[in-house]
């Protein structure tokens, strides 16, 4: 048998056995691996997130095809959207771009969050956080290495979208740096915004129950907002809805970054509401980790 | 609070888990000394698992006591979790990663750094016969491959204590006994391991004692010469030559022992419980006696065992239902 086999897939009932020799356990190889020396210190908090956070890294890289959600959906986001209602809402498709590409983007990574939540439930199920739960490491170490792996994601999906964008004819006035601030805010809010999920995760019985909550609250909170239209058409009542719904907020924060045009207000609006939807949900994800 | 505290590895009173309106664990006391195999042996849905679990940290009790290394399991949660290690039913490996990763990246999160912590896994896959799989994807293993990746990831930080949740089950027989051979050289080198199972003959070939539970309770205690001698010296096996003469000789037996005989499956085999208290001279005097009855009986009787009863009988004997068919409402959670 080769050492050549690194990208085998194929389930091999008894292997390295049936062709080489029967492994047979040595007593004086494991007393060896039990006699380590010195245990080595625990490790800091960020050391050990950012451990967990690799394993996220290693799970993109062991099945890529996760990231599907993260391009291909944004993309088609970006363009079902501008054809379909431009013309009609904007009088152009060049006009609505400018318009619509902050919210759509922000509608994306938003929506993207619930599957932060759904990684949760999945491991949950697999047996391999009892692992996690028994080490000795600061606890919510696991919770902030999905996270990490998740930023990684939400800042694929803008990227990808900013791209598609651009090509198509999306001119944003505040430049470089103001798309670079946009898409930094709406990372941050993303991150914390996904504490809901994880709090989920943990609570839900099954993958997809999860999904099914993530779509009930989000499909409302992205659709019922100014991504699309101006909130002054709507009927009054839904107006208080839209103005006090963080993601109306994020879209005017992220449209006024991207326009050169920040609205201080806004951005410390969508700061403020983060801050506080993860330390609300941040504790009670914590709690139910500790109490499972 | 630090007494005796390199004695005992495990100290529980009182110990309750409710699920529902389930008693999982129903007043569960144990006392498992440190540097054994401690067996914990009883059927499905008698409450293994949630004993464990809650010993491991990973669920609160509703009541009672426990104490790892005399550390309260709930109030000193950390102080336990650096000291012990639980390979559960399922394996908490991750199957998307390979059995390398799976191993740095638990060793990274014991505090080694990088280069240390790709050594301490090449050590552990080398020792656990996994070094040619060691880049594969996990999901790729064997169900005893997998096994063997899930000891390692649990002794990989040298634990004083390792809970072994059924670590046999569903497993082939050779897989089986290198677990088994893994068991010994573990306690060999001084961990304790408390393992649970409900193969009777696995506690019977590891612990050096075992706790019976059921119900969420233990229901008995001891080394397994203990338990096997509690409910009887012996046992007398019988294969006859006729089936036809197997019910005479059950009444022969039943009548010389004073207890039933019991017919198994195989047409021509007869057990019966030898207490020995019946002679003077022992039980293997006694069961000579009825030897002799059952030969002036005229019964041919081809081949005679007295054994010490297996540990299903044992569970016979104290439940009065076979250990066997797991016929579980209550699964463990």
């Amino acid at each position: 048998m080769s050492t050549q086999t690194t990208t085998q897939t194929r389930v091999e009932p008894e292997a390295g056995q049936s062709a080489a020799v029967t492994y047979t356990p040595a007593a004086e190889s494991i007393g060896a691996v039990l006699t380590p020396g010195e245990r080595p210190k625990r490790p800091s908090p960020a050391a050990a997130s950012t451990a967990f956070g690799w394993r996220a890294m290693l799970k993109i890289k062991h099945v890529p095809e996760q990231l599907f959600d993260v391009t291909a959906f944004p993309i088609m986001m970006v363009l079902m959207f501008t054809y379909l209602f431009g013309g009609a809402l904007a009088g152009s498709t060049q006009e609505y771009l400018q318009f619509l590409l902050p919210g759509i983007l922000v509608t994306s990574v938003v929506m993207t969050t619930m599957y932060t939540g759904v990684a949760v439930n999945t491991d949950i199920a697999k047996g391999i956080f009892d692992r996690f739960r028994t080490l000795p490491v600061w606890r919510p170490a696991a919770m902030v290495g999905y996270l990490l792996g998740d930023v990684l994601r939400y800042v694929l999906a803008s990227i990808t979208m900013i791209v598609v964008g651009l090509i198509m004819g999306f001119r944003p006035a505040g430049g470089v740096v103001g798309v670079v601030a946009g898409v930094g805010l709406l990372v941050a809010f993303a991150f914390a915004f996904s504490w809901i999920w994880t709090m989920f995760g943990l609570l839900l019985r099954s993958e997809k129950s999860v999904m099914g909550v993530s779509m009930m609250v989000l499909f409302p909170l992205t659709f019922l907002s100014n991504v699309f239209v101006d909130p002054s058409t709507m009927p009054g009542w839904l107006q208080v809805f839209v103005d006090a719904s963080p993601v109306t907020h994020l879209v005017s924060a992220v449209r006024g970054l991207m326009a050169g045009a920040p609205a201080a207000g806004e951005v410390a609006w969508v700061l403020v509401a983060g801050a506080v939807i993860m330390a609300v949900f941040g504790t009670l994800t914590m709690r139910l980790y500790n109490r499972r | 609070m630090n007494r005796r505290v390199t004695d005992l590895a495990v100290e529980t009173s009182g110990l309750v888990k409710i699920f529902g309106d389930t008693r999982a664990v129903d007043g569960l006391d144990l006392t498992v000394p440190a540097g054994t195999v401690y067996g914990v042996l009883g059927p499905n849905g008698a409450g293994k698992t949630t004993a464990v679990r809650m010993l491991a940290t990973l669920l609160r009790p509703d009541g009672g006591q426990a104490r790892v290394f005399g550390h309260d399991v709930v109030r000193e949660a950390d102080a336990v979790r650096s000291r012990v290690s639980l390979t559960g039913q399922y394996a908490s490996v991750d199957e998307d990663l390979t059995g390398t990763e799976n191993l740095v990246l638990l060793a990274r999160l014991l505090g080694h750094r990088k280069p240390a912590a790709r050594d301490r896994a090449g050590l552990l896959l080398e020792a656990f016969g996994l070094s040619e799989a060691a880049e594969r994807q996990v999901k790729t293993y064997s169900g005893g491959m997998r096994r063997r990746l899930d000891i390692a990831a649990s002794i990989l930080s040298t634990p004083d204590l390792l809970f072994l949740d059924e670590p046999t089950t569903g497993l082939d027989p050779r897989s089986r006994s290198q677990v088994w051979d893994i068991v010994r050289a573990v306690v060999a080198h001084g961990t304790t391991v408390l393992l649970t199972t409900q193969y009777l003959d696995e506690a019977d070939r590891l612990a050096g004692r075992i706790a019976v539970i059921d119900h969420g309770r233990v229901i008995a205690e001891g080394t397994p010469g203990e338990l096997k001698s509690s409910i009887g010296t012996g046992t007398v096996h019988l294969r006859l030559r006729d089936p036809a003469q197997r019910p005479e000789a059950q009444r022969v037996l039943t009548r010389a022992l004073g207890v039933p005989a019991h017919a198994e499956a195989d047409p021509v085999a007869v057990t019966a419980r030898v207490s020995g208290t019946g002679s003077e001279y022992g039980a293997a005097e006694e069961a000579s006696r009825v030897l002799a009855e059952l030969a002036a009986a005229g019964i041919v009787v081809d081949d005679f065992s007295l054994g010490q009863p297996s540990l299903d009988e044992v569970f016979l004997a104290l439940t009065d239902r076979p250990a066997e068919p797991a016929a579980t409402e209550e699964a463990a959670a």
